[in-house]
């Protein structure tokens, strides 16, 4: 075991320590969570104002490391969908 | 003046009854009168890890509805006569417990003992919120592994929100009791170090508890792991965050860490 330790795997336990960084460092902003649903919710009132459109097709998602924070957005229409106005 | 300590996780199973029972027994050592309060309504444990399942009356519930009053449900400790054990009921659930109740219970405590140590549930429900609810101090124990990290995370959160200090914009005291930890894992990076926990959580360290079959042993023959071997490595780092507990300046020393040339070339683990 100790041979293919020294060869082959990979020290873990700084990766357990960068993980729980990033996570808790998000987890312990209040702010973290709600903000996603918050945005959701607003961006799907936005968009309800001019096209009809699922509830379940609007996914906000949001990223976070050390260096870079990404908030995605992904809206699905439906193929027909009515525009309500121009 | 009496001290109300509980002891967390968020997780089960990392050592939160054990050390209930190993500090309670090492405070009633130092002949300080000493209850350790089960509040695991429903999966009641201490009794059984203090060697005390078959001498429980009444319970915890019985004192808040009333049904016996304190002395009756108290048992005390065969090896120190200083210890106390009060049980949790294993019949009812987690909702007999009520706010008033345990307020009652703990203030009454107050007036016979110098240490009421409360031994929290598992979780963030009624049962962990009320067992943390009236401490002066607590003390979070940890296993060095993701998951348990991030819950105890959670739990200084809810210490730092949901007690009675925290309402009163006092400053609840917290301690990290890191237990199971195997310096010769950690010291080949296999496992979280002790400074990595520390930076995580950032609350100060009340000791360092190995991992060691004298844990098993000790619950196995129904003592706390202070009784039943007190020269065995996990009964000293228990005596030592007991001292430190009550304001004793003692260094830390990360268990396993004096080993011998011969454990250091052959060893695979620490005591």
């Amino acid at each position: 075991m100790s041979f293919l330790r020294f060869f082959g795997k990979q020290r873990s336990a700084p990766l357990a320590r960068e993980r729980l960084q990033i996570l808790l460092a998000h987890e312990r902003s209040p702010a973290g969570s709600d903000l996603v649903s918050l945005l959701r919710e607003e961006i799907l009132a936005v968009i309800a104002r001019h096209v009809q459109v699922d509830q379940d097709k609007v996914c906000v998602k949001m990223d976070r490391d050390e260096n870079v924070s990404v908030l995605e957005i992904d809206v699905e229409l439906p193929l027909d969908a009515v525009v309500k106005a121009a | 003046m009496a001290k109300v300590v509980v002891v967390t996780s968020g997780k089960g199973g990392v050592g939160k009854t054990t050390s209930t029972a190993a500090i309670g027994a090492a405070l009633a050592q130092r002949n300080e009168r000493t209850v350790v309060v089960d509040f695991d309504v429903g999966l009641r444990n201490l009794d059984l890890v203090m060697g005390a399942e078959r001498r429980v009356v009444y319970d915890l519930v019985n004192v808040i509805q009333g049904d016996a009053k304190l002395p009756q449900a108290l048992i005390r400790d065969k090896r120190l006569e200083t210890l106390f054990l009060l049980p949790a009921s294993q019949t009812r659930d987690k909702d007999s417990l009520t706010p008033e109740g345990v307020e009652r219970v703990i203030n009454d405590l107050k007036k016979h003992f110098d240490w009421i140590i409360c031994d929290s549930p598992a979780g963030i429900e009624r049962g962990a919120t009320l067992a943390m609810r009236h401490a002066d101090m607590a003390i979070v124990v940890a296993n060095p592994e993701v998951s348990s990290v991030r819950d105890s995370d959670r739990i200084i959160g809810l210490l730092d929100s949901k007690t009675l200090k925290a309402e009163l914009g006092e400053r609840m005291e917290k301690h990290l009791l890191l237990t199971r930890y195997d310096s010769m894992r950690a010291d080949r990076g296999d496992m979280l170090k002790v400074d990595d926990v520390l930076e995580i959580l950032s609350i100060p360290l009340l000791g360092i508890i190995p991992e060691s079959t004298d844990v098993l042993r000790a619950s196995n023959i129904g003592a706390p792991v202070t009784l039943a071997d007190n020269r065995s490595a996990p009964a000293m780092a228990y005596f030592d965050a007991v001292r430190r507990l009550t304001g004793e300046p003692v260094p830390i020393a990360i268990p396993g860490d004096r080993r011998s040339l011969f454990g250091k070339i052959f060893g695979r683990r620490a005591a």
